[in-house]
């Protein structure tokens, strides 16, 4: 330790004698690269216009659409979760489910609370079970991937809508069956696609069932929606 | 101070190769030849190294030791340590099971053998809840399903009938159905659990099986009803008693063959009370769903009737059907 300070005598003789008055202000500039550039994103989305923030949120929820539409092994929905897709393909399902034909309470249709409820405890039930059966998926993961491929449900939803304007026959009958059943198929293609890899591979089958249960309950219940007739010919029981 | 660098140099040398496996007999040898050194602290220079290398060694050797015998209890007592209960591991452990352990299980529900007691055969201490849960809300939603399409097809025929979904009979979770049966298969396996205990305590020779193997048992017993009503959809009256009557014997057997060697050193009369409760409401059950989904053709006659149409068409065709 001594031979150094001998050494680094002559360079810094004299720094001892000065002194830093403290009313000399110090101040410079620091840049510093910035890592992400989306840091200074987050900073200025309270200036933005309102329009840019909601189509930002919506170009998220069309994106996640499109890859429920083309179900790929992408880890887009999962990375990214958000649960305003869910909330808005549930509520426009319940919206159209509601309105069956309620002449008696036992034997109508689901209210729109109903619907609600069967589809994010159903979601709720199923995430846990996955969770139980050592999945390693996030728990929000899950509900967004199960809200998110309600979508061909929901566009099945509106085709039978639209078919049963025309009619109520056999024929309309044969085609809302066939549109359900591509679109259930389509929507445990989809969401099996997304989950299937977060589960042991010896346990993928027990965490597919209940997913195909939820999904059959729905298009059940897209199925045998029958518009709600003014007439009061009816003869169901008291 | 250049001894106590070589052996700090030495030691951290050691303890690399030291960190590998180590054979449990040496371990063993090494543990029995110095028990008491571990609560000794290390003061005479001369012999520091040693001690240090053999107190690393110990070290691991003990962590080694303590890990093998972890591991050797968990496969001899077949449980695991439990975790609280307010963890998300307790109710994992509820969740323990294969796809193919499930199916296995679901089988020897079906076929009954006189020699294989469910609890012992399949469960083999490791009861789980998916089963139980799932078949549960399967068969709910069956039932309800086919009690919907079987009163559709008797009313087919009929031009005033109007498809009713009677979403609110059996589909939606607020219904009584859901209630009853997820009453039938939790709280009747805690009232037997709670009675064969009861029993068990005053007479030795009665034991018990745990509560999660009384509700694993209720519930894969219930599977048989989900293909029954299936085929319920069939029109056919006898067909119906028939199939309710082979599901009640086949799951009913189950039911008795797991609980009658357990409660068959018992005093005559309870084992025939406990048997016969079980069976009975098991009849209940099954009888129970099919009054309150499924209705004959007979029933649907007399609303018709009773509201007295202008024309008598409807009783016509539905009597010739």
């Amino acid at each position: 330790m001594a031979e150094v300070d001998e050494a680094s005598k002559p360079l810094f003789a004299g720094l001892s004698d000065v002194s830093i008055s403290e009313d000399i202000p110090v101040e410079g500039e620091i840049t510093v690269p910035v890592g992400s550039p989306s840091h200074d994103d987050e900073y200025s989305t309270l200036d933005e216009p309102v329009k840019e923030t909601i189509l930002r949120d919506l170009k998220a929820v069309g994106k996640k659409f499109g890859h429920v539409m083309y179900p790929k092994k992408s880890t887009t929905l999962l990375r990214d979760w958000d649960l305003w897709g869910p909330l808005l393909l549930c509520v426009t399902l319940a919206l159209m489910l509601q309105g069956g034909s309620a002449d008696s309470k036992e034997d109508g249709g689901p209210q729109f609370a109903e619907v609600f409820v069967i589809i994010w405890f159903g979601s709720v039930i199923i995430t846990l079970n996955s969770k139980l059966l050592g999945g390693t998926i996030s728990f929000f993961q899950s509900l967004c991937v199960l809200g998110y491929c309600i979508l061909p449900l929901t566009v099945a939803m509106i085709v039978c809508r639209l078919v049963l304007l025309g009619g109520t026959g056999t024929a309309s009958f044969i085609v809302r069956f066939i549109v359900v059943v591509v679109s259930f198929g389509w929507s445990t293609f989809a969401s099996t696609a997304f989950l299937a890899d977060s589960q042991p591979p010896n346990r993928k089958a027990l965490v597919v069932y209940p997913v195909f249960l939820f999904y059959f309950v729905i298009s059940w219940m897209i199925l045998t929606f029958s518009p709600s007739h003014s007439d009061g010919a009816t003869d169901t029981g008291p | 101070m250049d001894l106590v660098d070589t052996d700090w140099k030495k030691t951290a040398m050691a303890t690399p190769e030291d960190l590998q496996f180590q054979e449990f007999e040496e371990a063993a040898q090494l543990l029995s030849a110095n028990p008491e050194a571990v609560t000794r602290s290390a003061r005479d220079l001369s012999s520091v190294k040693r001690e240090r290398e053999r107190e690393s060694v110990r070290v691991n050797v003990n962590l080694s030791e303590e890990e093998g015998e972890e591991e050797e209890a968990e496969l001899l007592s077949g449980q695991k340590k439990q975790p609280n209960f307010w963890s998300f591991d307790y109710y994992q452990s509820f969740f323990n099971i294969d796809t193919l352990q499930v199916l296995d299980r679901i089988k020897g529900s079906l076929l009954p053998l006189p020699g294989k007691n469910f609890v012992k055969h399949h469960l083999r201490n490791n009861p789980d809840l998916y089963g139980p849960f799932w078949i549960c809300a399967t068969l709910v939603f069956t039932v309800a399903i086919s009690g919907n399409l079987s009163t559709f097809l008797l009313k087919m025929g009929d031009p005033q009938y109007h498809y009713r979904p009677q979403f609110h009979k059996g589909v939606s979770v607020f219904c009584p159905a859901w209630l009853s049966v997820f009453c039938y298969a939790w709280l009747v396996p805690l009232a037997l659990w709670g009675f064969l205990q009861w029993r068990s305590s005053s007479n030795p020779s009665v034991t018990s099986y745990s509560f999660l193997e009384t509700v694993c048992v209720y519930g894969y017993s219930l599977f048989i009803y989900i293909p029954t009503s299936i085929l319920w959809i069939i029109p056919v009256d006898w067909l119906r008693w028939l199939l309710i009557l082979l599901a009640m014997a086949l799951s009913g057997s189950v039911l008795v063959l797991t609980f009658w060697p357990v409660i068959r050193d018992d005093t005559k009369p309870a084992s025939i009370a406990t048997v016969t409760a079980i069976l009975l409401l098991h009849a209940l059950l099954a009888i129970g769903c099919k009054m309150y989904f499924f209705q004959t053709a007979t029933q649907m006659m007399m609303p018709v009737a009773s509201l007295a149409p202008p024309t008598g068409n409807p009783n016509i065709t539905l009597n010739q059907s």
